[in-house]
């Protein structure tokens, strides 16, 4: 067996409020592979979002372990670059250009000029060229986001992590995204770990889709996704796994014999 | 009516799109006058000159200089003490104290609000602190500052760095707490830490609030300086702005007092509109943090 790229071992996360100790995820195991589009589906408050933070490094879990290329995650690091959902993740005192080199600059990971050369391209690749020296209060709500993903992708990090980028976009740009991730993805073959609570995008982004129970979040079921897309939508197999999705999620007995 | 009347059948419609060229320019410069209008300056200078020549009116209509300088014999006076030199030095005099005590001020608030960030005790340790001290006048400590430090500009310094600091402090300390989640996280994300992270993603996502604690610290260390002036004004060489005033009071030579209020306020009015305007104008405004 090859080893994966990031492995969850038995991670159970609690998060503490004023009132009372939240357990978001119980006991969840997963792996990503290289070159994965991992998914990470549940209703809100599946802990999915959490999940995502301590992969990131944000929370340690309290109990499991997570690792990547084997070794136990402690701290944020820029080997796993996260894209947030909201819009305000870039520095408003910085343009595009600034943005997309910053971490570069910061990690020292790559020579001055390499590091030029690369944020150019990666704007250019998200199709922002005419921008990059705009700032992020005069772009909209679809290019914020994609220079965000420039930005995650020049870094050329071990994987990107994804919470939810698209859930704030209209129906239209969240579209126009998904496509532009997957032919992103179809030139880089970058790994990827997503998190939606939407199960048509969990089908168009992802290749294998980890579907999380509510309330504390516990693995339902693994699933394969691969080859389905846009154009998938509509077609029989597309319906039929969203169906069992669906019946997985929500646990009613009619929808898991359909 | 019927209340469960159907909207009527509609035929559907596809037309090819309008020809826009008919409307002709799409932009259009603005006109002279309305350039003018919308012009900040101008707008400034209007209010200016309006109260210019409300002060002159009535100080002629008075027509008595001990209670109540023309605005022309006050800019006279100006002129001439400029010309000899005498303002020229006691304004240096004063801007050089208000330039070490005003830096001091900020070293020490940037030192309280990095202790202060780096951990939940200091930042409680500097609220008590900032709530304690923020509203005792600098000019109240003037008496402990002539004790400790003796008449002369160690003791100014005192006061118009303890006026400085607890408004920076609070204000910095205020502008990090309100620093979004996400843009923390992303900082982070990249592996910054302690020092680094501070300069990098705090102080420049705070920096609305850090400008308007500089501001708000610049016009209490200017004030307390020329009240702090008035009490005790001459140190071992020259005295400053407030010593100027409270001299010419003393020789009832009131267009004198006038040409020295007149300088405390224009170099207000120049570090607002010209020193901060500028920094402003290079910042938050070019970032679209504030409008």
């Amino acid at each position: 067996m090859t080893s994966a790229l990031l492995d969850a071992r038995g991670v159970t996360l609690q998060y503490k409020t004023p009132r009372h100790l939240v357990t978001a995820t119980y006991r969840v195991d997963f792996s990503v592979h290289q070159g994965d589009r991992y998914v990470i589906l549940g209703p809100s408050g599946c802990g999915k979002s959490t999940l995502l933070k301590a992969v990131g490094g944000f929370m340690p879990p309290t109990e499991g372990s997570i690792l990547i290329r084997e070794r136990e995650i402690g701290s944020p690091g820029p080997d796993r670059m996260m894209v947030f959902q909201e819009f305000e993740q870039l520095m408003p005192w910085k343009t595009a250009y600034q943005n997309v080199i910053f971490p570069m600059k910061v990690t020292r990971k790559f020579a001055r000029s390499e590091a030029a050369e690369r944020a150019d391209a990666a704007i250019a690749k998200v199709g922002l060229t005419e921008f990059r020296d705009i700032y992020p209060h005069m772009l909209s709500g679809g290019m914020k986001m994609r220079v965000a993903i420039a930005r995650a992708m020049a870094l050329e990090p071990d994987i990107l992590l994804m919470d939810e980028p698209f859930a704030a976009l209209d129906a239209l740009t969240r579209r126009t995204m998904q496509q532009e991730l997957l032919s992103l993805w179809d030139q880089l073959r970058f790994t990827v770990l997503f998190v939606t609570h939407s199960i048509e995008e969990a089908i168009i982004i992802g290749s294998r889709i980890l579907v999380l129970s509510p309330h504390p979040g516990r693995v339902r079921a693994e699933i394969d996704a691969g080859g389905l897309d846009h154009n998938s939508i509509g077609k029989l197999e597309f319906g039929a796994l969203s169906q069992r999705i669906h019946a997985l999620l929500f646990d009613n007995a009619q929808g898991a014999r359909a | 009516m019927s209340p469960q009347q159907t909207p009527p059948q509609r035929p559907e419609l596809e037309v090819e799109l309008a020809d826009t060229a008919v409307i002709g320019d799409v932009e259009r410069p603005l006109t002279f006058y309305e350039r003018i209008a919308n012009n900040d300056v101008v707008q400034r200078m209007t209010i200016l000159v309006t109260l210019i020549i409300v002060w002159e009116i009535y100080a002629r209509w008075l027509n008595n200089s001990l209670l109540f300088p023309t605005f022309s014999e006050t800019i006279r006076t100006f002129g001439k003490d400029i010309a000899n030199g005498v303002l020229i030095d006691r304004t240096f005099t004063s801007l050089r104290t208000l330039a070490i005590g005003y830096v001091l001020g900020l070293a020490f608030a940037a030192i309280f609000t990095t202790v202060a960030v780096a951990s939940g005790v200091g930042t409680r340790i500097l609220s008590t602190l900032t709530a304690m001290f923020n509203p005792l006048p600098a000019i109240a400590l003037l008496p402990l500052a002539l004790i400790w430090f003796g008449l002369g500009t160690p003791s100014l310094v005192f006061v118009i760095i303890h006026s400085v600091l607890w408004a920076v402090a609070l204000n910095t300390l205020s502008g990090f707490r309100s620093v979004p989640e996400t843009l923390r996280m992303s900082g982070r994300n990249v592996g910054l830490t302690g020092a680094r992270y501070v300069g990098l993603i705090l102080i420049p996502a705070a920096f609305p609030s850090i400008l308007a604690g500089l501001k708000i610290g610049w016009a209490f260390a200017w004030r307390t300086l020329v009240a702090a002036e008035l009490v005790f004004g001459v140190s071992a060489r020259s005295g400053g702005i407030g010593w100027y005033i409270f001299e010419a009071r003393n020789d009832l030579d009131t267009a004198t007092v006038f040409s020295g209020l007149l300088t405390v306020i224009l170099i207000g009015l120049a570090v607002e509109s010209v020193i901060f305007r500028a920094i402003e104008a290079r910042t938050v405004n070019l970032w679209g943090m504030q409008r």
